[in-house]
């Protein structure tokens, strides 16, 4: 500490005055947070917050979501370990801790202690798929999927079983719009930014063009044009009858936005992997999509996976745009609890600074996956 | 004079049982001019070394073969196939001709044992344990079956040419091309890529060597062929090369490599 803090005379000035700043600004925003701020706007709207207007005599839809999902990271610790165990471990005891937290009744009701409480006991649970002999990969992977349409089914209902009548998606706002908006945008963007750029590097003229003039025309656009242009224009070009929900036109706006922007940072993959590589797949009798498939997309990918995850961190922040077009998402929640109501007038300031928390909680969770991701992809990188 | 010496070649050993028969084949880059209409016949588990300066057009030579490179005008046959634009052809062509690489082109991103097992689970669909028990067979005859599960960025140079070698002959080619195999290597590396290619040269296979390494051309070729600017302008065996050759432009670059 001395070495690194004090070895010098201005480096000893420079350590004594950066202490003096931070305890000039730290201490105030402390003291501020635990004793004069005003956290009830926040802990009196948990139910806002998570689901926005979701029928409350529903939740208990979004409880079962957010199980199913711990189990996912349950099973994927079990499977992995490594990253997944920080996740599940994290979700385990972050969510044990929320049902013990001292809030009021009133806040956070007996019921929904349950059901969160219920959640490490489902990452343990899922945890135990390495005592069987379903622990591979796959099988991680397929129950992530199933379980990715099973929750869509669950929130929204299914046609025919009265005990899930229909939620239509204009009730779902706060954090699970959100998360719908970010993961269904991130899972379909990715392949159609694969597709893009592949389609740019096309030897077929008319295939390529038609590319390079989507990339080009969505990228040239602001995400809220886009947005207002899926909401306004789109229903113009369909069919009376047709009405295509809200949150889906949304979602097509987001996703064809980051497609582009994932198309060209692919692009940029591509073009990274040598052409000996192409040439030693050729000589070896392969043809052109096993080349693509086996040898040059998993290289090009792991060359751009910083600017992938990039971008995907960028969408998850892109989706609170979606306030413009009046859906409620965790910030359009915020907005509307301070502005909405009386009570909460001049709070702007904790709702803002949860809202900010809740996003980098979320977003440093993908940098840090995408960091470990690399470290443990990069053996025999040369 | 080197065409008639090609033609002689050809009239020979027949054009019928040829490997690979090239009937004037002729080669532009843009407006350069790279093959100026060669002319070869080689038979079934001969070994010829291709040799000459750079830019004599000795590599287009050998990549046109499983055509990585095409040509324009005349005709080449491997094995009976000709070589179209057909894409059934062309990978045809490809499964039964291995090729072995100046940079080794690896795949960074998979195990050696992966590297070897791919084409012939793709393309020839060895089941997964088949294939395995074949590439292990073929690390043993490259001699380094421990590193099997190693990529192949931890493995020196020499061993990587080794293990393109084997990657090259679990399609259990029938022909062999190498494009300046040792040109990248340290010299104490070169003897052990060498041998194993001495071994395969023995074991019948047919091979075409594009190297400067004259010791090994001396010993395991059958036929030299001299390179020079688009066309082949001396072929011989090592014998007749080293000892008597014909043609200036070959005495003058034998006495500058040797």
């Amino acid at each position: 500490m001395k070495a690194n803090l004090f070895n010098t005379w201005y480096n000893s000035v420079l350590t004594v005055l950066i202490v003096t700043v931070l305890f000039l600004t730290v201490k105030p925003a402390l003291v501020w947070a635990f004793s004069a701020a005003d956290w009830s706007p926040i802990t009196s709207n948990l139910k806002l917050f998570l689901a926005g207007q979701y029928p409350l005599d529903q939740m208990w839809r979004v409880g079962v979501s957010v199980l199913i999902f711990s189990t996912v990271f349950g099973v994927a610790w079990g499977v992995w370990g490594g990253v997944a165990r920080n996740f599940a471990l994290l979700i385990a005891i972050g969510l044990g801790a929320l049902a013990f937290a001292p809030l009021s009744l009133d806040d956070l009701g007996l019921q929904a202690r349950v059901w969160i409480i219920a959640n490490p006991v489902a990452v343990v649970l899922g945890h135990q798929i390495h005592r069987t002999p379903l622990a591979a990969s796959r099988w991680v992977i397929i129950w992530a999927l199933a379980s990715f349409v099973l929750v869509l089914a669950v929130l929204r209902g299914v046609p025919g079983v009265p005990w899930l009548p229909e939620v239509p998606t204009g009730a779902w706002g706060g954090l699970l719009l959100t998360f719908l908006l970010a993961l269904v945008g991130i899972v379909a963007s990715f392949p159609l930014g694969v597709l893009l750029a592949l389609g740019r590097r096309s030897n077929l003229p008319v295939l390529k063009g038609l590319c390079v003039l989507f990339i080009e025309l969505v990228r040239g656009v602001p995400l809220v044009s886009l947005l207002f242009m899926t909401q306004v224009i789109v229903p113009l070009f369909l069919p009376e009858d047709l009405r295509l929900d809200r949150v889906l036109r949304a979602l097509f706006a987001i996703t064809l936005f980051s497609s582009a922007y994932m198309a060209e940072n692919i692009r940029g993959g591509l073009q990274s992997v040598p052409q000996g590589q192409v040439e030693a797949a050729r000589a070896l009798g392969l043809g052109g999509a096993h080349t693509m498939l086996f040898i040059v997309l998993p290289q090009a990918l792991r060359a751009v996976i910083p600017a992938i995850v990039g971008q995907f961190i960028s969408l998850f922040k892109d989706t609170s745009l979606v306030v413009t077009v009046g859906l409620l998402d965790v910030l359009g929640i915020g907005k509307s609890i301070v502005l909405g109501n009386v009570e909460w007038v001049g709070s702007q300031r904790e709702v803002y600074i949860f809202i900010a928390l809740l996003f980098w909680v979320f977003t440093y969770s993908m940098s840090y996956t995408s960091r470990k991701l690399e470290s443990a992809l990069g053996v025999g990188k040369r | 004079m080197a065409e008639d010496q090609a033609r002689q070649d050809q009239d020979r050993n027949g054009q019928a049982d040829g490997m690979i028969v090239f009937r004037d084949v002729h080669k532009w880059f843009g407006d350069f001019h790279v093959l100026k209409g060669v002319n070869i016949n080689i038979e079934r588990g001969e070994v010829v070394v291709v040799f000459g300066p750079s830019g004599s057009g000795k590599s287009t030579f050998i990549r046109t073969i499983n055509r990585l490179e095409e040509y324009q005008r005349g005709q080449i046959v491997v094995d009976g196939v000709e070589l179209t634009h057909d894409i059934r052809h062309i990978e045809t062509v490809r499964r039964d001709v291995g090729m072995v690489f100046q940079s080794f082109n690896l795949f960074p991103h998979l195990t050696v044992m992966q590297n070897i097992t791919l084409a012939p689970s793709k393309v020839r669909k060895l089941p997964r344990k088949d294939a395995e028990v074949a590439a292990m067979e073929l690390l043993e005859r490259v001699g380094i079956p421990e590193q099997a599960q190693k990529y192949p960025a931890e493995l020196s140079g020499g061993q990587q040419q080794r293990v393109a070698i084997a990657r090259a002959l679990a399609m259990r080619p029938k022909v062999m091309l190498f494009d300046e195999p040792t040109s990248a290597l340290d010299p104490e590396m070169i003897k052990e890529v060498l041998d194993v290619m001495g071994e395969l040269a023995s074991s019948g296979m047919t091979m075409i060597v594009v190297t400067h390494e004259m010791g090994f051309a001396k010993e395991v070729a059958h036929r030299l062929v001299m390179f020079d600017d688009g066309n082949i302008i001396e072929a011989g065996t090592p014998d007749q090369i080293f000892e008597n050759p014909q043609q200036e432009r070959t005495k003058l670059f034998l006495s500058q490599i040797l």
